[in-house]
């Protein structure tokens, strides 16, 4: 099988762009990204979105952006796994160039969020559950998680304040991120003041609604040699992904990520590596407790110790499990559709030892992207050619 | 808002939505709730209408201040995972409770209430939501 690596990344902010178009936003990270690869042309364009159906009245994204961006004639089409269509884009991109059939693709992941109200983009992203059984009954995808997070609490005694902490190491870690939407570092009471939206779950407990758009270009590591210095390439050297029950009452746990450990185990063997090798994580938390279950699903630690490696400083960067080094959903911002490729940027740029809030002698990197209520999730391992 | 609700979409699961008939696998005996075409546990496709009996326990709860569009009316409301006595879980509206006397493991029982109502000349739609039992 061939190796895929990655030799480009683009993005654009993340916030709110009234100024710019779903079309504008996106293709200003894929010019970015082929400047940053030197690379002119592409073999093919996989669009990670959500709903932009539903944001902007715009389906057919692959058209739009290849179109708008000048690539030509090229395939292209848009790959959607609710808020892990980011990370499932990358992955078919890399299954693309694995195959054989291409040999430079393109991936960007972009959200317009704004341009809806807020109680439509609420309904919107409900729209990742289960519609008949979940959202006719008026429940938001807020009010999903804080079904989790209470239970959570509960199981395994821990508070409010406790959870917080991924937050306040969210904010710590964006604040040096030029591309976060929120670059303020925050503290416990800053989330334990911000007002409920869906008991227990505050404001600052859930990641902001919000626009952006990030980029990579994927080739193999022979040809990779055309375009940049072995210094600049990110081999993509596991990923997995796995579904579970869309209907989050229909999940046999609830306090178990069963589609993250799937997905994480295949990831781990393709790339013939352990959990304890990994350097930092860049983790799906959309919301608090999101957090500490990723690190108990993907195998971190066992159950229940999530929120204790926030508790104890390990998830810091200087902890030995540090996750969300550019701010995570959290701070960098959520622009759904686009998460998954904003985590594969900010891995590129850990790996290649660029980022702003560096991981001293990082050498492989996991991004774990989540769809729904845990229903759709990928894991991608990158390590350093 | 969002669109204007099809009458099929919603009449299609009376049987469900209004008297809370899910499935029985006629090959391992597992229940589920709404009925399924394939058996979530042995992958039997023979499964037969079961009737629950709509008593239940409270498991999680929230309380929904942000709703989506088209719920604001009730906003804020209560919402629960409800596991039935014979198994399953659902998720549904509390009713008829104040959001703190709400507890893990609160008895409640299924009653039909209007979930939502489109504009002033759209349709109604009804379902289950869950209360503490009327002793
Ligand atoms: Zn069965």
């Amino acid at each position: 099988m061939r190796k895929p690596v990655i030799i480009g990344v683009g993005l654009t902010p993340v916030g709110e762009h009234w100024k710019l178009a779903l079309r504008d936003l996106a293709v200003e990270a894929l010019l970015n990204a082929m400047e940053d690869a030197g690379v002119d042309k592409v073999d093919s364009l996989y669009v990670g979105n959500m709903a932009s159906g539903s944001f902007v009245e715009q389906e057919n994204l692959g058209a739009l952006i290849a179109d708008w961006a000048g690539l030509g004639n090229v395939p292209a089409v848009k790959v959607e796994a609710a808020c892990a269509s980011g990370g499932a884009a990358v992955q078919e991109g890399v299954k693309a160039v694995m195959s054989g059939l291409e040999d430079v693709v393109a991936v960007v992941g972009v959200e317009k969020m704004t341009d809806a109200w807020p109680s439509d983009a609420t309904r919107y992203l409900a729209y990742a559950a289960d519609a008949e059984w979940e959202l006719f009954h008026g429940v938001s995808f807020v009010a999903l998680n804080a079904l989790v997070m209470r239970l959570y609490m509960k199981e395994y005694g821990y508070t409010e304040e406790d959870l917080a902490l991924f937050a306040v190491n969210a904010h710590a870690n964006g604040a040096k991120n030029p591309y976060a939407m929120f670059k303020k570092p925050i503290t416990v009471e800053t989330v334990m003041k911000s007002p409920y939206v869906a008991d227990p779950l505050k404001l600052f407990d859930a990641s902001p609604i919000a626009d952006g758009a990030a980029a990579v270009i994927i080739t193999t590591e022979e040809k990779a040699k055309e375009f940049v210095d072995k210094a600049r390439m990110v081999e993509v050297a596991g990923m997995g992904r796995a579904i579970d029950t869309i209907n989050l009452s229909h999940r046999k746990e609830f306090l178990f990520l069963r589609a993250a450990k799937v997905a994480a185990e295949r990831a781990y063997k393709m790339a013939g590596i352990e959990v304890k090798d990994i350097d930092f994580f860049e983790i799906h938390d959309a919301f608090t407790v999101m957090a500490a279950l990723s690190l108990e699903s993907i195998g971190v630690t066992e159950r229940g110790k999530g929120a204790m490696l926030a508790k104890e400083g390990q998830i810091a960067i200087d902890g030995d499990y540090p996750i969300q080094t550019l701010g995570g959903l959290k701070a960098r911002g959520h622009p759904v559709g686009a998460t998954g490729v904003y985590q594969t940027v900010e891995a590129v740029w850990q790996l290649r030892g660029e980022a702003p809030n560096q991981v001293p002698d990082a050498e492989i990197g996991l991004t774990q992207n989540i769809g729904g209520t845990g229903s759709n999730i990928t894991v991608t391992i990158l390590r350093r050619v | 808002m969002g669109r204007p609700m099809q009458v099929s979409r919603y009449w299609r699961h009376f049987k469900e939505k209004y008297r809370l008939i899910g499935g029985k696998c006629k090959s391992c005996g597992h229940v589920h709730f709404p009925k399924r075409p394939v058996c979530p546990e042995c992958g039997s496709q023979e499964i037969e209408e079961f009737q629950f009996s709509g008593k239940g326990k409270v498991i999680s709860w929230t309380i929904v201040r942000n709703p989506p569009s088209g719920y604001e009316y009730y906003k804020p409301y209560p919402i629960a995972l409800v596991e039935l006595e014979e198994g399953p879980v659902v998720l549904a509206q509390l009713t008829d409770v104040e959001p703190e006397e709400i507890d893990f493991g609160m008895e409640v029982e299924m009653v039909t209430r209007k979930v939502r109502e489109f504009e002033e000349d759209g349709i109604i739609l009804y379902g289950y939501k869950f209360r503490p039992p009327i002793k």
